[in-house]
């Protein structure tokens, strides 16, 4: 899985029957200090997730097991929601 | 997924049985503020999408579980014409 954030939406309403209903997101991958880590992508929401929200997704076949047993065509879906993560050793930080 | 925009058509005579009767397309993918990224797809068109519009493309074997591509051997298959991407700055 992949640290991202979402960037924006897409609407297309002419789509496969098994992408109905389910809101398309633009992901940018994010580094672990958050700034971007290569170029966005377009993945399937699953968790509620919205423009400006710190998120992991899962890329590749595996990227459609959020909807089982619906056979949906993606590639990058959307799997949880990031409160925050940090990425000092517990050890440092209470020192502080 | 990734955006793109379809650039042209493919005709294949000879082709993997499986292949036969679909729709194959040639896209040039852009990133979602429309830059062109990258080289050029073949893929197999499930949504009549035409020349000039922007699509969504699903990679990999997820391309399979679009419909009516059970069991074909494609790693590209276009499942949305896009209307709008909105991108916040």
């Amino acid at each position: 899985m992949q640290l991202g954030r979402v960037i924006g939406t897409v609407v297309a309403t002419q789509k496969v029957s098994s992408l109905q209903g389910l809101k398309l997101l633009v992901l940018e991958p994010v580094a672990a200090d958050g700034s971007s880590a290569g170029s966005a992508i377009v993945g399937v929401d699953s968790v509620g997730a919205g423009a400006g929200d710190h998120v992991f997704f899962v890329r590749g076949r595996e990227a459609s097991l959020p909807f089982f047993p619906t056979e949906v065509p993606t590639d990058a879906s959307v799997v949880g929601i990031v409160d925050h993560w940090n990425t000092e050793p517990m050890s440092r930080r209470n020192k502080r | 997924m990734i955006l793109a925009k379809v650039v042209g058509t493919v005709v294949a005579t000879r082709k993997d049985d499986r292949l036969v009767g679909s729709k194959l397309l040639l896209a040039q993918p852009i990133d979602p503020r429309g830059k062109v990224q990258g080289n050029h797809l073949v893929a197999i068109d499930t949504v009549d999408a035409g020349f000039g519009e922007t699509v969504l493309i699903v990679s990999g074997s997820s391309a399979r579980m679009a419909a009516g591509l059970k069991d074909v051997p494609v790693d590209a298959a276009i499942v949305g014409i896009v209307d709008s991407v909105n991108v916040e700055d």
